[in-house]
């Protein structure tokens, strides 16, 4: 590429995501809605970084609009330093060949009438990745990649299971040697005997090719696992944002602490215990008044700054959704 | 007419490879082949087929059947079996050629339609609204009148009658497709919309397209018939169908077979669309047997 390393130094990240918006016009009798609300955060090259939050909270729309997949209405992403919000549709096309997407469902995302290797070609065909004649041998380097037979080349989709067509699907965002992969809940569908199996896939990949991974989930068992960095998202916004170790171990947003709390626990009685207890309420959740001091005494509409708090280095938490 | 409501997208999956049973749907479509080949190899070869020349006039009018005219003579001693069998490709040939028409115009706007979507969509469907709204048989009527009753102007006619529904049939399946997974992670790689459609939109609704396709044929041999029988088909003395029902009309007590031959041609050849319709219908809904 041509971005040199004045553009790019080693040590500037490699994804550079700031006050993503994304928000939905409003349509006969539903009122817009803002589906992302000023996420910010960077991913550093060969990093991982875990998005949390419960359905609905906009982890998947944050993933897509990174992507571009999604149109944004604020906000400014770079990937390579380059600004992928401001680019043509051809141009942008070019640039997806550094940025992949590694859907939820291994069911729905293979095209069922296309053979293992049709489907795998694809993506070397659009980007003239390798010659055609080089096609098969790269499918194959593909497949073994993630540990699949090449002799499946021929075969369809349906002919496998779903950790199968997972490592397929891997294999069709690899093809052209990405740097970032935007895993969209990538285990969610599958078995726990397989869930392990993609994770520990992943992130073997991720130290061979030094893969940039966003990794969304709602299995906080599994982010702890795979990530070193996790964002919390609740409404359409990160509300703490750390390193794994000091989000989990000193979890700061009434939000965090509530979903975490929502964790099953592996002790029956005490499991027990906890359901009979009454659900959090949300109402301790409003959103807080900007013209007011926030929880950490400060007047953002007075003093400009965005309603964001470091507690620690590396280790934020926003000052919206918690009781004044 | 809800065509559109009655395909299902359900034939995603192909069905793993195994050997052929004999369903009632691969029954059904086996007839509808073997009647489909009947109707086009006479047509094709209707005057090695028939028997005399079909506007040969003799003096023997309105008989009934014999050896020699199995179907009798019209009322200027025209021979009824060859006039059906050439008569045929006058209608077959005006039925698939507008047919084939409104196919290819309901393919690109039910593409663009569906997958475009946002003002296009309503601009293209809106104007589709104000065809569909007018009863197919009012407003053929009023085209070939005001056009004049000539093979190609029946032909274009006919076309815009059913681009409505074919593109409806269209867009419908596409409108699901193109949020499926595979469309996005199509997308999500970098591949050009142009291929996304062609290669991951169209294949998938290819079958609902197939089964409206067969079934719009069977009724455009009815329209085509019955403007022929108003008067508004190819002019004579050509023979087709519906012309020649018209014309034996009224020697209809004296010489029934006149009235009886044309129809069965019509009602074989709609029913052979039909049949295959239903056929393919049974046989491409792989999803339904899972």
């Amino acid at each position: 590429m041509i971005m040199g390393a004045s553009q790019t130094g080693d040590d500037s990240p490699l994804v550079e995501v700031r006050d993503l918006t994304v928000t939905f016009p409003a349509r006969s009798r539903h009122p817009a809605f803002t589906a992302l609300n000023g996420v910010t955060f960077d991913i550093a090259r060969g990093e991982t970084l875990g998005l949390v939050g419960q359905s609905g909270s906009g982890k998947t729309t944050t993933g897509r609009a990174v992507l571009q997949l999604q149109k944004i209405s604020r906000g400014s992403v770079k990937l390579h330093g380059r600004e992928l919000t401001a680019m043509r549709a051809d141009e942008l096309r070019r640039m997806r060949r550094h940025m992949q997407f590694v859907l939820q469902n291994p069911y729905s995302s293979l095209h069922p009438r296309m053979t293992i290797a049709q489907t795998l070609t694809e993506p070397l065909i659009v980007h003239q990745a390798v010659t055609p004649a080089r096609y098969r041998e790269r499918v194959a380097e593909l497949l073994e990649l993630v540990s699949m037979d090449p002799a499946i080349m021929d075969r369809y989709p349906h002919e496998f299971s779903g950790g199968q067509r997972q490592r397929i699907v891997i294999a069709r965002a690899l093809a052209v040697n990405p740097d970032f992969v935007v895993c969209d809940e990538p285990v969610s569908a599958l078995d726990v005997r397989t869930q392990a199996q993609i994770v520990s896939l992943l992130h073997s990949l991720q130290e061979k090719l030094k893969l940039s991974y966003l990794f969304i989930a709602h299995d906080l068992a599994i982010v702890h696992e795979v990530c070193r960095k996790v964002a919390v998202m609740y409404r359409g916004e990160i509300v703490e944002k750390g390193s794994v170790s000091q989000v989990y171990d000193n979890p700061t947003h009434p939000y965090t602490q509530m979903l975490f709390d929502s964790a099953p626990v592996l002790d029956p009685s005490l499991q027990r215990q906890r359901l009979r207890m009454p659900p959090p309420e949300p109402a301790t959740l409003a959103a807080g008044h900007p013209d007011s001091a926030c929880a950490f005494g400060e007047i953002h509409a007075v003093s400009s700054t965005p309603a964001w708090h470091e507690v620690a280095p590396g280790h934020g938490v926003s000052c919206r959704y918690r009781p004044a | 007419m809800s065509d559109a409501a009655i395909f299902s997208l359900a034939g995603a999956e192909p069905a793993p490879r195994r050997r052929l049973r004999p369903t009632a749907g691969r029954l059904l479509l086996g007839l509808g082949l073997v009647m489909l080949t009947i109707l086009v190899l006479i047509t094709l070869l209707a005057p090695l087929v028939a028997p005399f020349d079909p506007s040969a006039t003799s003096p023997q009018s309105l008989e009934g059947s014999s050896s020699q005219h199995w179907l009798g003579t019209d009322a200027i001693g025209r021979d009824v079996l060859s006039r059906i069998i050439v008569g045929g490709r006058t209608t077959l040939f005006i039925t698939f050629t507008a047919v084939s028409l409104a196919l290819l115009a309901g393919l690109v706007l039910g593409l663009l339609s569906g997958y475009v979507g946002g003002w296009v969509d309503e601009v293209i469907m809106r104007i589709l609204d104000v065809i569909f709204a007018f009863p197919v048989f009012l407003l053929a009527i009023a085209v070939v009148a005001a056009l004049g009753p000539t093979v190609p102007n029946l032909i274009l006619t006919i076309a815009i009658v059913y681009t409505p529904a074919m593109s409806r049939v269209v867009r419908g399946p596409v409108l699901s497709v193109k949020k499926w997974d595979h469309v996005e992670a199509a997308r999500s790689i970098g591949m050009s919309e142009w291929r996304i459609v062609t290669r991951h939109v169209l294949p998938m609704v290819v079958s609902p397209i197939v089964v409206a396709t067969s079934l719009t044929l069977a009724q455009t041999i009815f329209t085509v018939t019955a403007l022929s029988f108003l008067g508004l088909g190819p002019p004579p003395p050509d023979p087709n169908w519906g012309g020649m029902l018209a014309d034996a009309r009224q020697f209809m007590e004296l010489a029934p077979l006149t009235v009886v031959g044309p129809a069965a041609a019509i009602v074989f050849a709609t029913l052979t669309f039909i049949v295959l319709a239903n056929g393919l219908r049974e046989v491409l809904d792989v999803g339904s047997e899972r």
